[in-house]
């Protein structure tokens, strides 16, 4: 049983192939980083999983059932969740109604037009304790497009698992921050995907061996290497394709 | 909340004011009055379904009137079906067929053009508006070509024992429509659909990966829209007793939009505000002036550039300055703009209302009177001075707008602290 899973996916944008027959296993509950130069097709990667772009070929299944010729909100029912690299917000909304908006179809409201929200208790008392746990509390009220860049990628993750999915993909969920800001957006991580299957896309590597169960190696939409932190970091192909870098 | 106060004190003025132009001697309702507050109800219905779309969910439609004119003539024809004993539904409940009728033409058409966003969605729409004005023109059994169709609304079937014979009770049916329809839009605006409609708005793209369809969220938006819309159309045929082309066609759409926008489409409140001012000056000033479109035009053009809030968002900028106590430190500074525009305003109606005698008045043998002499609209003078009102006012209100943004920033600076 694997919680994702991508057997020989590709990707053509006419005739350029950006993915280039990715096969790809994830256990439920692991944490799996992705990591890659730039271009190599780790953000397509996660276009293509969560349903924003059809792929070419391949099959991509969750749970294992195919979810590769669902549209994405049917992809994120079935229980799969995704942020984005550039923050994506309701910026007009107030962080509590974001959040609150993250929650509802989970919850089954659905298209409702008939249940008023301010008489939704359990609804309105998860969004709360969600502002809590991603110490927003105090920014409660105010609109999301007001928000500091660290405050947005926080309730960004905070969208990404409101819904309670199983498997979350995060894009780069550290990217533009400081070290001390990095190093709290990881603790939220860690503490809010809890039990979850994580795959994550992330360029700094202290992170990425901090964090990862396993480590996937994309290089011009293919993977080169695959594993443990360790096998990867001794990985000569690795080595010579990304990693040289680390060697010192 | 203050909000509440005003709302109440909106529906007193509401219900009192035709009888503060009662005429006592006569015992009659002042007629122009009556008329012109039933086509105000009409329109805020209108303003803010359309608002539904525009200011919550982010669609710029252009065929709303498609979906009023449709409740319009679908009244015509109950009511005529009613005057001959065919349907025996009591002339309070109407109204809600007429908006059965928007919301059925909404839900076609709406699937239709939810499938697309944006600028695709606005061109569908347009398409729409178009095809169901030539349909209007084309299908004479229902829509009655050119001529329209007519009724009677005393079909003698109320809850109230009412026979709708006079203004003034077409009135109170109208005003106690428009305050359900706008009570139930605000409702609206309170649920899942409604707070969805302003996520989809805002990140159409980030709305699917929270497990929403966003298409089908605009699909329902768009077609409830159309059911509000269908019964202001259907408050609009009780009252003239006729709907012609004039209720569905382009014209009446871009009312809608400039009811919405002028008024604010930020604020829920904002299109009633739109809907009343735009009501008064088609009323209004279209007796005293030729040219009141374009009046109406400049404000829309105005309104875009300056204020893309509109009026309810100026409204509401004051907020914080008002909760901190300061407003009246803006009192000076906006005196100080009161003879600038003055200025401007009267040399730009000088010059259009001269123009407009020029021509139309000229071939209506009209002239222009102010302050009881008459003035020769081919003399010199009279341009030359409406046009240095209207340069002196440009600048000199330029540069007092200037100092009021600088007290204006420092205000808000203040407050922000």
């Amino acid at each position: 049983m694997t919680a994702l899973s991508l057997r020989d996916v590709r990707k053509n944008f006419g005739p350029t192939e950006i993915i280039r027959g990715v096969t790809l296993d994830i256990a439920p509950g692991e944490r799996h980083c992705i990591i890659g130069p730039n271009g190599a097709g780790k953000t397509t990667c996660f276009n293509l999983i969560s349903g924003r772009f059809p792929i070419s070929s391949g099959e991509i299944l969750l749970n294992d059932q195919r979810i590769d010729t669902l549209p994405p909100h049917k992809i994120n029912r079935l229980g799969l969740s995704r942020s984005f690299q550039i923050t994506s917000i309701f910026h007009r909304l107030s962080v509590f109604e974001n959040l609150r908006c993250a929650l509802l179809w989970s919850r089954g409201y659905r298209y409702s037009f008939w249940s008023p929200l301010w008489r939704q208790k359990a609804l309105n008392e998860a969004a709360d304790r969600l502002l809590e746990d991603l110490n927003l509390a105090t920014r409660r009220d105010i609109l999301a497009g007001l928000l500091s860049y660290a405050e947005q990628r926080a309730l960004e993750i905070g969208m990404t698992i409101a819904g309670g999915a199983s498997v979350i993909l995060l894009d780069e969920p550290t990217a533009g921050m400081s070290n001390t800001e990095t190093d709290y957006a990881m603790a939220l991580i860690r503490r809010v995907t809890q039990g979850k299957t994580l795959l994550m896309v992330e360029h700094d590597m202290k992170v990425v061996f901090d964090l990862a169960d396993t480590i996937t190696v994309l290089v011009y939409g293919q993977v080169i290497a695959s594993g443990p932190p360790a096998s990867v970091r001794a990985n000569r192909a690795v080595q010579e394709a990304y990693l040289g870098a680390l060697e010192e | 909340m203050k909000s509440r106060w005003l709302i109440l004190a909106l529906i007193a003025v509401a219900i009192a004011l035709p009888w503060g132009f009662y005429d006592w001697q006569h015992h009659r309702h002042d007629g122009f009055l009556i008329s012109v507050l039933s086509q105000t109800g009409m329109m805020i219905i209108l303003a803010l379904s359309y608002n539904m779309l525009l200011g919550q969910a982010g669609l710029f439609s252009l065929c709303h009137a498609t979906f009023f004119g449709i409740g319009g003539y679908a009244m015509v024809h109950f009511l005529n079906a009613a005057g001959k004993d065919e349907l025996p539904v009591p002339m309070e409940f109407m109204p809600l067929l007429a908006g059965l009728s928007g919301l059925g033409l909404a839900i076609l058409f709406g699937a239709m053009a939810t499938k697309q966003r944006a600028t695709a969605f606005a061109m569908i729409t347009l398409g729409i508006g178009e095809l169901m004005a030539t349909a209007a023109l084309m299908f004479h059994h229902f829509f009655g070509g050119e001529g329209g169709v007519t009724t009677d609304r005393m079909i003698d079937n109320s809850l109230f024992g009412l026979t709708y014979s006079s203004g003034i009770q077409v009135y109170y049916l109208i005003v106690a429509w428009t305050l359900i329809a706008v009570a139930l839009m605000y409702f609206l605006t309170l649920t899942p659909l409604g707070r969805m409609a302003n996520a989809t708005r805002d990140n159409y793209e980030r709305a699917q990966f929270i497990g929403y369809d966003p298409r089908m969220v605009r699909f329902i938006q768009f077609a409830l829209s159309g059911f509000f819309a269908g019964i202001g159309g259907g408050l609009y045929a009780i009252t003239y007793e006729i709907v012609t082309f004039d209720a569905l066609a382009a014209p009446l759409s871009a009312n809608a939009l400039l009811m919405a926008y002028i008024g604010g489409t930020t604020v829920f409140g904002g299109p009633i505000l739109g809907a009343i001012l735009i009501t008064l000056l088609q009323s209004g000033v279209s007796l005293l002036s030729n040219s009141w479109l374009v009046y109406v035009g400049v404000m829309f053009i105005g309104m875009v550039i300056f204020a893309p809030s509109g009026l309810a968002g100026i409204i509401q900028a004051h907020g914080p300055i008002q909760r901190a106590g300061r407003l009246g430190r803006l009192t000076l500074p906006y005196l100080r703009l009161v003879v600038p525009t003055l200025a401007l305003l009267l040399g730009f109606v000088g010059l259009v209302e001269l123009m407009s005698f020029l021509t139309i008045g000229a071939a209506q043998d009209k002239k222009l009177v102010l302050f009881g002499s008459a003035i020769d609209v081919h003399a010199t003078m009279p341009w030359v001075v409406a046009s240095v009102s209207l340069v002196v006012g440009a600048l000199w209100l330029r540069f007092e707008a200037a100092g009021f943004h600088r007290i204006w920033e420092h205000l808000s600076a203040e407050v922000r602290r």
